[in-house]
């Protein structure tokens, strides 16, 4: 009944739009993880100037949709386009990719940086007073003792985060770039099949997943070799 | 500024009524589709925690297909497949052209869909925050398990699942936004169409966020509400 040959077909297709899925993924976790831990550290020092206009931020990233977002900055901030021309951003609100890896980033980062924060504030007291203790300056305190422990704290809800944003480049086909999902839709419309379509297309983004999945897991456990996991 | 007070106005030649119908339709889209989620996660999150291969695996897999793959391409499948179906169901009786179904139902079982992945993972959590007294203590007093089920344990669990629940209410009011490619006109949708011919995309997306954001705060402090009063009378940490 399953017909190999038309996965045969379909597949080579599907895979032709993986590189741009992993660039959209790949540049706006990063960004989006830099922005994240900025935006973290940033609302430690508990400075009104600092901690509210972050919490809005974080607020409206969360509590809009992503599509809203790169509707939003792609055809809405392309309203300005004279100010922008002006102001020598035109190139990059005038490019779809960089729209897209815009909003995915400001969404991740919005996302990312509550994680990050949830995850500094968990690092016991004491291990920082013994570090002061200890005379290291507030910086070398950060860099050697709280982000370590942090980041680890935070990786399996980073990971999470992570598999949400792979999935949110899908939307990226909705603003003309053919990533996988976009060229999955246009199978569907010529070849009517959607069903061998959806399968497809979801082993390949089950399986970015399952690989991002796997190698946090990995990094978890190498990094707490003193736990035993059960 | 008056140009977009006008634009977003309620009255005549305004867009506003327009846009708080489209949120109307979006709200229920998501109420809707949120409770088929509930009733399909429930059963998937009874499939995880049976000891009984098939149905183990069965939810298993549901939800790792459904948690893993973007909405869009779900939504695609069912909308496209359920299409092409029944375009082929009308050919049968002598039909010609495509058929596309009914869009807001289609929307509503995508969100059910999706969303039930996401919620059994929320009650399968909460079933195992159940004290296993309480399992213990409605066997004594001869309950059945049905009555142990709905009288003890559920009540009980869904104190658990209240937080995970609005979160995943989150994810499906944001989703719904989704349903708007196959064209039902929800908020996103309706902006889109106020956005083109006014050409005003700016004033519509920043009007749909707005709507979206104020839908999310308030929905999300009646689950916080549902929170305190599940809680009422209990010490916990």
């Amino acid at each position: 009944m399953i017909d190999f040959a038309f996965f045969g077909e379909i597949i080579p297709t599907l895979l032709s739009g993986l590189p741009l899925t992993l660039q959209l993924a790949g540049l706006s976790i990063g960004i989006g993880f830099a922005l994240a831990l900025v935006l973290a550290l940033a609302q430690q020092g508990n400075h009104r100037m600092l901690v509210w206009p972050i919490r809005s931020f974080v607020a409206v990233f969360r509590g809009t949709p992503l599509l809203v977002q790169i509707f939003l900055i792609y055809y809405g901030l392309g309203q300005f386009r004279p100010t922008l021309q002006a102001v020598g951003l035109w190139w990059l609100f005038r490019e779809p990719y960089w729209c897209a890896i815009i909003a995915l980033s400001l969404n991740t980062a919005a996302y990312g940086s509550e994680i990050l924060r949830g995850a500094i504030q968990g690092v016991p007291r004491g291990l920082v007073e013994a570090a002061s203790a200890f005379g290291m300056t507030r910086l070398q305190t950060l860099r050697l003792v709280v982000l370590p422990l942090a980041l680890r704290q935070a990786i399996p809800s980073y990971s999470n985060e992570i598999i949400l944003m792979v999935k949110g480049t899908s939307l990226a086909s909705i603003v003309t770039l053919m990533e996988v999902t976009g060229i999955a839709q246009g199978l569907i419309s010529q070849t009517y099949r959607a069903v061998e379509v959806f399968v497809a297309a979801g082993a390949i983004y089950l399986t970015i997943n399952f690989t991002i999945i796997s190698a946090l897991n990995a990094l978890e456990t190498w990094l707490t070799p003193y736990r035993v996991r059960a | 500024m008056t140009d977009t007070l006008h634009i977003l106005s309620v009255g005549k030649g305004g867009w506003g009524g327009a846009l708080l119908l489209a949120a109307g339709v979006t709200f229920a889209l998501s109420v809707l589709g949120f409770l088929l989620g509930a009733l399909l996660g429930a059963v998937a999150a009874g499939g995880r925690l049976s000891t009984r291969a098939l149905p183990s695996w069965a939810a298993k897999g549901y939800g790792t297909v459904f948690r893993g793959v973007p909405d869009l391409l779900t939504i695609y499948l069912l909308y496209y497949g359920g299409s092409i179906a029944l375009t082929e169901i009308g050919k049968f009786f002598g039909s010609a052209g495509f058929i596309g179904l009914p869009t807001f139902a289609t929307g509503v079982l995508a969100i059910g869909i999706i969303s039930g992945a996401y919620q059994a993972e929320v009650y399968r959590g909460a079933y195992l925050a159940v004290d296993l007294g309480q399992f213990e203590a409605s066997k004594a007093l001869g309950l059945s398990r049905f009555q142990s089920l709905r009288l003890v344990i559920v009540p009980q669990l869904m104190r658990h699942a209240l937080p995970g629940l609005g979160n995943v209410w989150q994810l499906v009011l944001k989703d719904s936004a989704l349903i708007s490619v196959i064209g039902l006109v929800e908020l996103m949708r309706q902006s889109q169409i106020g956005a083109g011919s006014m050409r005003e995309p700016f004033v519509f997306y920043i009007a749909a966020a707005t709507l979206y954001f104020l839908i999310a705060t308030v929905t999300g402090s009646v689950f916080r509400y549902g929170e305190a009063r599940a809680w009422r009378g209990m010490v916990h940490a």
